[in-house]
């Protein structure tokens, strides 16, 4: 858990989560609240690090007085609230945003999603046969406000060829769902170095650099904080990407092993998942009071050197 | 902040017209020209950023006089306003008006929405298609795009035809015909079509029981003299009279509701922004109108149009805001000269400005203009859009009343609600209430169009049901009314044998129905309702913002399915696909972030259970 200020003791306040009172610390969300009564509420675009922008509204549950459902991600608890996590409405939204989701990007790769879709029995593929992925640079295209109807008998669908425009990491927008999540990880939450932003309108919004340029002619300076928060893996270190291209990628044979970056004196915290002895990925605790998951160019990617032994050498471990 | 740019330059005109806007630049630093003392000045922080607000203005200027945003414009706009490139982009790119590639110089607008549609848009659409080449086609002097709703629905087929240029023209064209855009392709642009008086679209124009319309087409809109000859400004000196607790002591005692749509207690708005602790606060006005089939806060800015300065200031008293905001959309050209007219006279005669009227209160109004995008109207997302921001939906809580443009308290009212306090101010609050029933107090407008003998904008006390307005208007003998769209595509059809509904928000609703922002369009034997369900849903489908995935995927498969089932392919069978629609509708209303995606499905409900148009598997 990210360290927080020890302000004032916090007020209890109670509420009624699916018929039992329970007592929860007042300005904590529903997820929180529900999530410390064991309750089990898929999330998507909540990231632990981030505000949360409720977009995807997976985790939406029913609180009576309201209209509509709410998203449990960012709402607060008052006072008295009663919520139903798994109320007919709440579980058939939740299916259906599994369905419209699965049915529109490739969810192939997106952690715990296949468990959500078995057990909201939600079949993405009603919907009908999926689209034609689109050629290169087709969907940047698009103008905000035009679409051209088809005659209904496939399934419109964000699929399109990855963009691998740099050697550190993949943008494979197929795989993107629209979280925001790396938008503001490199923007104002953290980075603030605004290479990407979401562009377009309605299905055709995506997440973008100016007028579409490659990553390499673009703000970006390669800290991989957008891949870090990314959900779905349509961010991917270049590494992973190839390893998964190639159908080597093995979990079996991954290890991951915590250790400090040793470039400057910030002391970032670094996650190396490791497979036959190579590293093809780092990330860093989302706990780590350093760095709440956030690196740079250097400790996400510049591990290079640690494995650059002779060919001869590499049967030995470097520790060794 | 550190930005990066991509390496392009504007070009001198690109440059000139963001500079007609913004000023030359002061400093190397904003896109200037490099000077000695430059290198010992770095300009960032707040200040800088706080220019943002600018950013929409300065995409119209460049859009506006070339026609398109290139990146040498884009660049400069953004070291002008210090915006991140990539987001200047990312909200230039939500918008329909601008275009991102050279364009020609004239690009017609051919409205195909339902009105439009019943009313022979198809034909313009293939005869533009057959002299210009497809939709978009880059080369040539003119080029069109299909549009959404253009609020000209009196006049159907309308097209808007705006002509990039020092300055920029624009003209309205409705009833439209192919033959007359690609005739007059070398002509100046005014020569297009004239523009009939907004009375035309007015059938009770004259009329001495109207109270909101009680000038359209009978004073000069053009001038405050006349507008004070007619009644102008009294309501003004009621309400610093009254001061502004007795003000919104009145606006309370009237129930005014909002007639945006949502019908919020008016008065509990204004008195919600006055409590306010904090000082700097906004009043908004929406008149970014885009529901498909509306139009009368055109009417009214066309035609009335210091009638919305007067009661935006009166607002602004009550509530203690100095600035105001008029959201206008960006396809009203007329009620943009007009307004504009309006606030102009209103500041040189001390109306508008530091000391109103010498009451010492101050209190000034900007237009801001939209750029193609309904979803613009929805309350929080014209926060967004003023702010330089992509117009997307917020989640409430916090409400604008307590944080809302700039993060700072607004007020937000739709055109017509506002302008319904002058009458309150001038009748008494009580007096405004005992016209119509106990919950719908006053008059509403009403957006007739269809099949209609006098389409236009009625009004009429609430109470008043939907066959009188109808009468009203007038319908043809050998067309048999069919059905009647309430509220517009967010709200919903009613059938032929329903006239009887009362037109209150509390009558529509029992009803079932939604009286929304008061649209009613006559739909008789001849029109194609599938065509018509179809639109609607392409419509939401293309006004979606995107934001949330049941309203962003959702509207998507709600078109898809719609046009297999109307092309008589459903999946599997039509039943299976109607419980498909009902599934996707139910999870759009119940899961979506604002009123879009929430009542996306609504008509189409409406339409397959209470018109029956896939009669066999109604109440399915």
């Amino acid at each position: 858990m990210t360290a927080v200020q020890l302000g004032l003791p916090t007020r209890l306040v109670d509420i009624t989560v699916d018929g039992e009172t329970v007592r929860v610390p007042e300005g904590s969300t529903i997820l929180d609240a529900c999530t410390a009564e064991g309750k089990s509420i898929p999330t998507l675009c909540y990231g632990d690090t981030l505000t949360p922008v409720n977009a995807c509204r997976v985790c939406m549950v029913e609180v009576e007085g309201s209209r509509t459902l709410v998203p449990s991600c960012s709402r607060k608890v008052e006072s008295g609230m009663v919520i139903r996590t798994d109320s007919e409405r709440a579980t058939h939204s939740r299916k259906l945003v599994l369905e419209l989701l699965g049915s529109s990007v490739d969810l192939s790769t997106t952690p715990k999603i296949a468990g959500w879709i078995a057990e909201y029995g939600a079949k993405p593929e009603r919907f009908g046969e999926p689209a034609q992925p689109a050629s290169e640079g087709e969907l940047d295209a698009r103008r905000a406000g035009h679409h051209h109807s088809t005659d209904g008998s496939f399934a419109a669908t964000m699929h399109q060829p990855p963009k691998i425009d740099n050697d550190l990491y993949v943008r494979d927008l197929g795989k993107c769902i629209l979280c925001y999540k790396c938008v503001d990880a490199c923007g104002t939450q953290w980075q603030n170095s605004f290479a990407i932003a979401v562009a377009g309108r309605g299905f055709d919004a995506r997440i973008s650099t100016e007028f579409s340029v490659p990553l390499t002619d673009s703000a970006c300076v390669y800290c991989g904080n957008c891949v870090e928060v990314c959900p779905t893996g349509a961010l991917t270190p270049k590494l992973e990407h190839d390893l998964r291209a190639e159908g080597r990628l093995d979990e079996s044979k991954q290890t991951q092993t915590t250790t400090i970056c040793s470039y400057c004196g910030v002391g970032c915290s670094l996650t190396l998942h490791v497979q036959d002895n190579q590293i093809f990925k780092v990330t860093s605790p989302h706990d780590s009071s350093v760095t709440h998951g956030n690196l740079c160019i250097k400790g996400r990617f510049g591990f290079q050197h640690v494995q650059n032994f002779a060919p001869n050498d590499q049967a030995k471990s470097p520790a060794d | 902040m550190d930005l990066h740019f991509l390496d392009a330059s504007p070009s001198a005109e690109e440059r000139a017209a963001v500079d007609g806007l913004l000023g030359a630049p002061e400093t190397g630093w904003e896109g200037g020209e490099r000077t000695a003392s430059d290198w010992h000045l770095a300009e960032g922080g707040h200040e800088s950023r706080s220019r943002r607000h600018r950013l929409l203005p300065a995409l119209h200027a460049v859009n506006d006089r070339l026609g398109w945003i290139s990146q040498g414009a884009l660049n400069y706009i953004c070291q002008r306003l210090t915006v991140p490139p990539a987001e200047a982009y990312g909200v230039a790119s939500f918008y329909a008006l601008f275009s991102f590639k050279p364009t020609p110089k004239r690009v017609v607008h051919v409205c195909t929405d339902i009105v439009c549609k019943a009313a022979g848009s198809d034909a313009v659409r293939a005869g533009l298609s057959k002299g210009l080449g497809p939709e978009g086609a880059g080369s040539g002097k003119v080029t069109w795009h299909e549009s959404p709703c253009l609020g000209l629905c009196e006049r159907a087929p309308a097209a808007l035809v705006i002509e990039a240029g020092d300055p920029q023209r624009q003209q309205v064209v409705a009833p439209v015909t192919a033959r007359s855009i690609l005739d007059a392709a070398d002509m100046p642009i005014q020569e297009l079509a004239s523009e009939p008086p907004v009375a035309a679209a007015v059938p009770q124009a004259g009329d001495p029981q109207l109270k909101l319309l009680r000038r359209v087409g009978v004073g000069d809109p053009t001038s405050l003299a006349d507008y004070r000859s007619r009644g102008g400004y009294q309501a003004l000196r009621q309400a610093v009279r009254l001061g502004p607790a007795g003000v919104i002591r009145e606006v309370l005692d009237s129930k005014l509701v909002g007639r945006g749509g949502a019908a919020f207690p008016t008065g509990r708005k204004w008195d919600a922004v006055a409590r306010q602790p904090v000082q700097t606060r906004y009043v908004v006005c929406n008149a970014d109108e885009s529901e498909p089939g509306t139009f009368k806060d055109r009417v009214i800015m066309e035609g009335d149009p210091f009638s919305l300065i007067e009661a935006m200031t009166i607002a602004g008293y009550a509530t203690g805001c100095r600035q105001g905001f008029v959201y206008l959309r960006g396809e009203y050209p007329r009620a943009l000269a007009r307004l504009q007219n309006a606030i102009d006279q209103a500041r040189e005669h001390g109306l508008l400005g530091p000391d109103v009227m010498r009451f010492g209160f101050g209190f000034d109004i900007e237009i801001r203009r939209g750029a193609g995008a309904y979803i613009c109207g929805e309350e929080t997302a014209i926060f967004g859009s003023i702010e330089g921001f992509r117009g997307e939906p917020r989640t409430k809580p916090p409400f604008p009343v307590e944080k809302g443009l700039f993060g700072k308290p607004t007020l937000v009212n739709n055109v017509e609600t506002l302008v319904n306090v002058l009458p309150i101010l001038t009748e008494g609050g009580p007096a405004f209430a005992s016209v119509g029933t106990g919950t719908s107090t006053g008059t509403k407008l009403f957006c007739l169009s269809g099949a209609v003998q006098r389409p236009g904008i009625y009004e009429l006390p609430f109470g008043a049901t939907l066959r009188d307005l109808i009468e009203l208007a007038g319908t043809f003998e050998d067309r048999p009314l069919r059905a009647v769209l309430l509220g517009g595509a967010a709200g919903s059809f009613v059938r032929a044998d329903e006239l009887d509904i009362p037109l209150t928000f509390e009558g529509t609703r029992e009803a079932g129905s939604t009286l929304g922002s008061g649209v009613v369009v006559a739909i008789d034997d001849l029109t194609d309702l599938g065509a018509m369900l179809v639109r609607i849903a392409g419509f939401f489908r293309d006004e979606s913002c995107g934001q949330c995935v049941p309203c962003r995927v959702g509207t998507v498969r709600q078109e898809e399915a719609l046009t297999r089932i109307t092309a008589g392919r459903p999946k599997g069978s039509l039943k299976q696909d109607v419980l498909l629609l009902r599934e996707v509708g139910q999870a759009m209303r119940d899961a979506s972030i604002c009123g879009l995606g929430q009542t996306a499905w609504n008509a189409v409900e409406s339409a397959i259970d209470r018109l029956g148009v896939f009669e066999e598997a109604k109440s399915s």
